[in-house]
């Protein structure tokens, strides 16, 4: 049954596609006006669908055609996509107003850079809705690969052989992982003659078949999400984008396959025994946190050092596996997996943006000669700070609430040795934010090549403010982020 | 043998191959007719899906083949987006590598 407002959700996914026919259509400046007159709407809209299933207690549903699965497919919001919804109207606008002078449409005419990127940041969001909306793995195979092809552009937007090299080396890892997910949706398809997400939770069994299918598809959605050793990808693409991109790409589109990697295990296989497969996922992101922020702390270059942070705090997320499957604690480890999610998109990008403002001031981003950069770029260098503390994991900060309510999950189910990559790995992650802060508190003084633009600086420094503010999330909100998450087979308490 | 499991393991056949050429041709050209190939297996794959349609209770099951056009007309976009890339990249710099090391020199790089 669709329910009232349950339009709402198709809104959320076309107002950004309706977005992309106009700008295509209008061409020259109206892409960006578009898509920035596109921000509040869509925060509207994101809002309005979190505040039906808060008020609701239940998941907003919209059968498409008026036909129920498994003839037809619906779209599903439940806590957890709602959250994830209003996280994207917030990031892709600051991305957006960001780079408002990068890609500004020169007067008169029309840029393909330009254009390129304000199509693409819209095809982005309108697939991620599609994604945290979907609730059918045919459907949501479709989003992830319109969220592959709007991704892969905004990598090689500025044409240098490197980045295309960047580009094609992402696009090759996302259509393997596409095509295992595809093959692994064959299978399920074979045995259940359903893809609903619902339905599937509730006839699946531990056959061959389903374990085939759910390695095939989950080892696909690795591959896009760079978890170790699959991450081979993700810094030379994420660090050679525009800093805007970057930020998009690092904060929210990894987290798009994560997202599915969660559907999985905790909405379709959630009655199995999962314990032995979510130890090796939670094995596999342990050793992704240690190695990552081990390369990461021997990085020239700050954006690479950024990108190389993102697969150690992609590591992180995989520890939810063990700990939210955990029959003791499931509910810490869920909490502070998505806790982990939500610090670590608002954290990344505002790094990402503030990387750009002091590449763009200082024309490079060699760490080694950033000599008394922070008297010159205050507000910047403040940002770089906070947003490391999130990494950390210090206290106020969303990272801190994250790795706090893990390590409780760790400790309520006798996991104790989760706790080793959560700990060690926030002690490399001061290692590499010391790195960047400690030569540019020092003596020195760098040559600023253009004053950085306020505006910039204060987009970057308002998303990691809401990192922060995160630490401060009631508990409400967690009961929030659990609604329409099925509790069969113990994994939640 | 019936023909189903004959498709069944031509399929899977097929994807074996594309992997193997996916994973260990280093040029981004064979790598691309390598996630082809892997394709193709899959929606044979599918093809026997439908062949099942169980739960359905249809004689024949239409939706894969629903699923199996979708899925084509997916692949067929990313590799066009695929082959564009390549090009454009022999063109910008008149090799195609996917080496990281041939593009950045130690300690530098753009941005």
């Amino acid at each position: 049954m669709t329910a009232p407002g349950g339009e709402l959700l198709v809104f959320a996914v076309l107002t950004p596609v309706l977005g992309i026919l106009l700008s295509f259509a209008r061409g020259g400046r109206a892409a960006e006006a578009i898509t920035l007159a596109l921000a509040p709407v869509g925060l509207v809209l994101a809002g309005f669908v979190a505040w039906l299933v808060a008020w609701s207690g239940a998941p907003l549903v919209y059968e498409i055609g008026g036909l129920a699965p498994p003839l037809g497919i619906a779209l599903r919001a439940d806590g957890a996509s709602a959250t994830m919804m209003v996280v994207t109207a917030l990031i892709v606008p600051a991305a957006a107003f960001y780079a408002r002078e990068k890609f500004a449409t020169p007067q008169g005419g029309e840029s393909r850079s330009a254009l390129t990127f304000w199509i693409m940041l819209q095809a982005i969001w309108a697939a991620l809705n599609l994604v945290f909306l979907g609730s059918d793995l045919f459907n949501l195979y479709v989003a992830l690969e319109l969220l592959t092809f709007a991704a892969v552009p905004l990598v090689c937007i500025d044409g240098r052989p490197e980045t295309l090299a960047a580009a094609l080396r992402y696009l090759l890892f996302a259509l393997f992982g596409s095509i295992s997910y595809l093959l692994g949706v064959a299978l399920l398809y074979g045995g259940y003659g359903t893809l609903d997400i619902v339905l599937l939770g509730q006839k699946i069994e531990g056959t061959p078949l389903v374990w085939t299918a759910a390695a095939l598809m989950t080892a696909g959605l690795l591959a896009k999400t760079a978890l170790f050793p699959l991450h081979i990808w993700l810094p030379p693409a994420h660090a050679n984008a525009p800093a805007a991109a970057s930020a998009v790409l690092s904060g929210l589109v990894v987290k798009g396959s994560f997202f599915l990697a969660l559907r999985l295990w905790f909405y379709v296989l959630p009655g199995l025994p999962i314990a032995a497969p979510a130890a090796l996922l939670g094995a596999l992101g342990g050793c992704a946190a240690l190695f990552g922020s081990i390369l990461a702390l021997r990085q020239a270059r700050l954006k690479l050092l950024v990108a190389y942070s993102t697969v150690a705090q992609i590591g992180y997320l995989f520890l939810m596996f063990p700990l939210a499957a955990a029959p003791a604690g499931g509910a810490l480890g869920w909490s502070g997996g998505f806790m982990q999610v939500l610090a670590h998109a608002f954290a990344k990008a505002a790094m990402f943006l503030s990387a750009g403002v002091l590449a763009e001031a200082l024309g490079h981003d060699r760490i080694a000669q950033f000599g008394g950069a922070a008297r010159a770029l205050p507000l910047t260098f403040l940002t770089l700070g906070l947003g490391g503390l999130s990494l950390m994991g210090l206290p106020p900060s969303g990272g801190f609430e994250a790795k706090w309510f893990l390590l409780r999950a760790c400790a309520a189910s006798g996991q104790w040795i989760w706790a080793v990559p959560i700990l060690g790995g926030g002690l490399l992650a001061g290692g590499y934010v010391f790195r960047i802060l400690a030569p540019a508190l020092g003596d020195g003084e760098v040559k600023v090549k253009a004053s950085p633009r306020r505006s910039q600086e204060l987009v970057a420094l308002g998303l990691v403010v809401i990192a922060l503010a995160l630490a401060f999330a009631p508990e409400n909100f967690f009961e929030f982020i659990r609604i329409g998450r099925p509790l069969a087979g113990g994994g939640a308490s | 043998m019936t023909p189903s499991v004959l498709a069944g393991l031509v399929g899977a056949a097929l994807v074996g191959l594309g992997l193997y050429g996916l994973i260990s041709n280093p040029h981004p050209l064979r790598k691309l007719l390598a996630f082809n190939l892997v394709g193709s297996g899959v929606f044979l794959v599918f093809g026997i899906v439908a062949r099942r349609g169980a739960a359905a209770g249809f004689a024949f099951d239409p939706v894969p083949q629903a699923m199996v056009i979708t899925g084509i007309v997916v692949a067929f976009a990313a590799s066009a987006l695929a082959v564009a890339l390549i090009l454009r990249l022999a063109a910008a710099s008149g090799k195609v590598t996917l080496d990281p090391r041939a593009w950045t020199k130690p300690g530098e790089g753009g941005q």
